[in-house]
């Protein structure tokens, strides 16, 4: 269960504050599948990085699962986030140097498992993206497509219980934004993952459950 | 574990621009440790120096001569057991404007001089040999492998403080006790100089140039050093005595304007390995802002970031510097072959190593500073939006 | 076509904080490299201040300084009566015999002792070095045990003003004037009656004979001369200017070898932290690259740009290490000169040539640092410079 009250943000952009977020209050029950709409300034990735734990609110409070991410200390949080959220970046953001399992395995070297539960884990979640075939590929080798999808298993790796994502597709084709919006569904439908995500996209916002628009910081 | 792989591949990322960053501090560093060489081998008297010996002057300069009789005098202050003395001759040897022909010549009595310096090793045959003849000479096997003495060669100096021509005939070579002994002197009998300038400059006999001695307890020295010195106050000549340590001091302090530009410079080779060093970090790290925070989305700690980046740094800095040292000693080597007489020893100097990896070290961590604090400034949402 | 210079001039500014390291590298270098030059060019100034033109020196042969060379007084008589010396007005020889010796003093602040030459002079020493002038006090008077002092020991020195004492030579000497040698290495000695000095120290002869030549044409016979009469032919004449100049090769060629060595390897580092910053420059800009090269740029163009670019930064090192290099001859130096085993007093010498040479040490950086990047920048793919991120 995820609860937005009355959050508010703004940035400082010199001496000028710009709103991003003005009071905006939402709740997302377990297993939703959310996605977040609205033209480029709307808050929305704002609003996505509130409810991931990557940014700090100015008003209101979030909570997660029943934590007050916004209360948490700048440790405390990142810890809760090894353990409770998985991100999907437009950019897949995976590390150039380290091949696809050992992107995979990044945020299980958080937790205490030893190596071989780690790698258990870690093919685990490349076969069900699809791609246990490929997991000594470091990213240049592999397709934008297949990049989304090691990434989305770098993200359900630690098994959290949301997801967020922030234009998915965004940088793909349409065949293989065809493929990661299925797979998403899947995690959704099957392993009950609670997805918050960020689109331009109509056709991957198809699959959620619920759409929402932001617009000037404002839910419309 | 992790941190440690990862700055591994992140360092190999740009080959070429680690690479040149560590040719770059290696050279820095070998010219660090060399300049540290040239200052260490500047006081390399000071270091050689004996705790026991003492050395007595005239008090107004080294140049000027002290009398024969005051050998006695001060063998018979308590608390020295065994005295000696020398004169500096000087001359030329081959043309005296080309430094590469220099080494000291110097008259002293051939049977206390080595009871004084031990470290002067002379073997027993060829010593009898020289302590006969008149003429002869003991060198130092450096310059003697520089030049090419054997035994029985004549070397002939052209005197300037003691007028005319003159020839020595080799007849001991000698050996350091230790790596800090200086093997560059030539040594010849003081009776033959004194006989020799009594001839030709009557009044000039009966000099001494300066009297050597060992105190029998290290810890009187100073107050030996005033007996003699109080002894003399009145006199025409009067003494300054210290302990052979300060008197090799006096000699370096004399050059202490170079010595300190030196120093100076070394410490701007510091400022260029950083200069060095931080550029490639800074760019690095800039390149890398959205990685490291993916990473810290993902949940690892600021103390992940500053190992990775402080990582890389130190481990640039380690590479180049143990380059950079290994080189010092072929560096340091082929000096001191090309200038053999001008610092008569010449080695890297453990202390060297140890101040010139120190320095690496602090420049891997200095410079990784800037980066690891702007990274861990930087909020993650901005360093997401951050590309390249 | 040539690609505009506010693009180079606004790229080094976009990456201000590489290119001020990069900036600072160049600087130091530069610095250090006028700097040695300054150094050891001060020194050279030194000495051949020293000497005046029409001057010669008389010494024994293969003497390396005045202070091993012995002249019997009589010879030293002969010589001054040879008619090449130039005559003063009451018709005696202009010539000066003098004594030199070295004593210690103590210097301040630092209390390490130096060498400081006594020079003992007749009468007309100070009309043959008219470059040393009273400053302070008066001369000492001839017959009496009193010395002047040059400015570098009374700035350098413990007890060295006016009126101070100095002991040496089994007596107190009495400090009466400070004179001012205009730069030269009188500044640091201490002049006194050459009878008195060498009465002090027991001296029985001479150092040197100093005389001023009828023209300075005659040198070759006043050689000739000295050397084809037994009486002096153990001695040997120069010119002034040449023996101050020889005094002073082993430091200054000491100061020019190490100094220029330390450079060498610095341009190296420096070179490669250029090459750094440029190759960045290059790996940050591909796609710019290829944006100009599809707009038509050529090759020679983006190779020229980036050139141009590196070369700028190298200038603007070397002008700033100039700049701070000049702040240096306000310096004042004082060290053991290893030919007179005695102390000498320079600065650092500012001369055009000094900068020229800086400056195109410089650019020679900068052209060495960034070809390889311009280069790889020039054969830069035009559709694989766009595509890339």
């Amino acid at each position: 269960m995820i609860e937005v009250r009355n959050v508010s943000k703004s940035y400082r952009r010199d001496s000028l504050r710009v709103p991003v977020l003005n009071n905006i209050t939402i709740s997302v029950p377990d297993g939703e599948f959310l996605a977040l709409m609205g033209p480029s300034g709307s808050g929305k990735t704002t609003l996505l990085n509130l409810i991931a734990g990557i940014d700090r609110p100015d008003d209101g409070s979030i909570e997660v699962n029943g934590t007050n991410v916004a209360a948490l200390s700048e440790s405390a949080l990142a810890q809760w986030r090894a353990n409770n959220v998985g991100f999907i970046f437009q950019f897949y953001n995976l590390l150039p140097v380290l091949t696809a399992f050992e992107n995979v395995e990044l945020p299980l070297l958080l937790t205490n498992l030893p190596k071989k539960k780690r790698r258990e884990h870690v093919e685990a979640a490349l076969t069900l993206v699809g791609l246990a075939d490929r997991m000594g590929h470091y990213p240049k080798q592999l397709s934008g497509g297949q990049e989304q999808r090691v990434a989305i298993a770098r993200a359900l790796v630690t098994d959290p219980t949301v997801l967020v994502a922030d234009e998915p597709t965004g940088d793909l084709d349409r065949v293989s934004a065809g493929e990661v919006m299925t797979l998403l569904d899947r995690l959704n439908k099957e392993f009950k993952k609670t997805i918050v995500m960020v689109t331009h996209d109509p056709r991957a916002a198809e699959k959620a459950h619920k759409v929402m628009h932001l617009d000037k910081g404002e839910l419309t | 574990m992790f941190v440690l792989k990862l700055v591994i591949k992140n360092a190999l990322r740009h080959k070429l621009r680690t690479l040149l960053t560590i040719t770059g501090i290696a050279v820095a560093v070998m010219s660090f440790g060399f300049l540290r060489t040239v200052v260490t081998a500047w006081s390399y008297g000071v270091e050689a120096s004996a705790a026991n010996r003492m050395i007595t002057r005239n008090a107004v300069s080294f140049i000027f001569p002290l009398p024969y009789s005051y050998r006695d005098q001060i063998a018979r202050i308590p608390g020295i057991s065994q005295i000696t003395w020398a004169n500096w001759f000087g001359g030329a040897y081959k043309d005296p404007a080309d430094f590469k022909n220099f080494f000291p010549r110097m008259a002293i009595d051939p049977e206390t001089y080595f009871l004084v310096y031990p470290e002067l090793i002379v073997p027993p045959d060829q010593m009898k040999v020289f302590a006969q003849e008149r003429n002869a000479c003991i060198v130092g096997k450096k310059i003697a492998d520089q030049h090419g003495f054997k035994i029985g060669d004549v070397i002939t100096v052209e005197g300037d403080i003691y007028p005319g021509r003159w020839d020595f005939v080799v007849r001991a070579i000698y050996t350091g006790r230790d790596k800090s002994t200086d093997e560059t002197q030539m040594f010849f009998h003081w009776k033959y100089l004194d006989e020799r300038i009594r001839e030709l400059q009557p009044g000039r006999d009966g000099q001494i140039g300066w009297y050597v001695f060992l105190a029998t307890d290290a810890s009187k020295m100073p107050a030996i050093a005033q007996t003699v010195d109080e002894q003399y106050v009145n006199s025409r000549a009067g003494t300054k005595t210290e302990s052979e340590r300060e008197f090799q001091q006096g000699f370096v302090s004399m050059s202490s304007a170079i010595i300190r530009s030196l120093e100076i410079v070394s410490f701007i080779i510091i400022g260029i390995i950083l200069l060095v060093l931080a550029n490639t970090i800074v760019m690095a790290s800039r390149e890398r802002t959205t990685e490291y925070a993916v990473l810290k989305t993902i949940g690892f700690s600021p103390g992940h970031i500053i190992g990775l980046i402080g990582g890389e740094s130190l481990l640039i800095a380690a590479l180049g510097g143990a380059l950079g040292l290994v080189l010092t000693f072929p560096l340091a080597g082929a000096f001191a072959q090309m200038f053999p007489t001008f610092f008569p020893v010449f080695n890297v100097e453990t202390v060297t190593i140890i101040l010139a990896a120190t320095v690496a070290a602090v420049a891997g961590v200095v410079a990784a500073l800037f980066p690891t604090i702007r990274a861990l400034r930087t909020s993650i949402a901005e360093g997401l939006r951050a590309i390249g | 076509m040539k690609i505009p210079f506010s693009y180079t001039w606004r790229s080094l500014w976009a990456r201000r904080l590489t290119t001020a390291l990069t900036l600072t590298g160049l600087t130091l270098v530069a610095f250090v490299f006028a700097a040695v030059l300054m150094l050891s060019r001060g020194v050279e100034n030194t000495m051949i201040e020293t000497g005046s033109p029409d001057n010669a020196i008389i010494l024994r042969k293969s003497a390396t300084s005045e202070l091993v060379s012995q002249i019997d007084r009589d010879h030293a008589n002969i010589m001054k009566t040879f008619p090449e010396v130039a005559l003063l007005p009451d018709g005696k020889p202009f010539a000066s015999t003098e004594t030199f010796v070295v004593i210690n003093m103590r210097k301040k602040g630092s209390n390490d002792m130096g060498n400081i030459s006594v020079r003992g002079v007749s009468p007309e020493a100070m009309e043959l070095r008219p470059q040393v002038s009273l400053k302070e006090g008066r001369w000492f008077t001839f017959g009496t045990q009193e010395i002047v002092i040059g400015t570098s020991i009374n700035e350098q020195f413990q007890n060295a003003s006016i009126g101070d004492r100095i002991a040496f030579g089994g007596t107190f000497w009495t400090i009466v004037g400070v004179v001012d040698g205009q730069g030269s290495a009188f500044d640091s000695e201490v002049w006194g009656d050459a009878n008195q000095i060498m009465a002090a120290f027991n001296r029985p002869v001479y150092s040197i004979v100093l005389i001023r030549l009828r023209s300075a044409e005659e040198f070759d016979a006043l050689k000739l001369r000295i050397e084809q009469d037994p009486r002096t032919s153990y001695t040997e004449v120069k010119r002034e200017q040449v023996f101050y100049r020889e005094q002073s090769q082993a430091l200054s060629g000491f100061i020019k070898g190490l100094g220029l060595v330390v450079t060498i390897i610095f341009s190296i580092g420096a070179m490669i932290g250029a090459m750094i910053t440029m190759y960045a420059a290059v790996a940050n800009r591909t796609r710019e690259i290829g944006t100009l090269r599809a707009l038509g740029f050529r090759r020679r163009s983006v190779l020229g740009a980036f050139l141009i670019e590196s070369i700028l930064l190298s200038l603007i090192g070397g002008t700033f290490g100039v700049a701070l290099a000049s702040f240096m001859s306000l310096v004042k130096i004082s060290t053991t000169n290893f030919g007179t085993f005695s102390e000498l007093a320079f600065g650092f010498a500012l001369a055009p040539d000094i900068i020229v040479s800086t400056l195109i040490f410089a650019v020679v950086m900068g052209v060495v640092g960034g070809f390889l990047p311009a280069v790889r920048a020039s054969r830069l793919n035009i559709l694989a410079a766009l595509r890339s991120a």
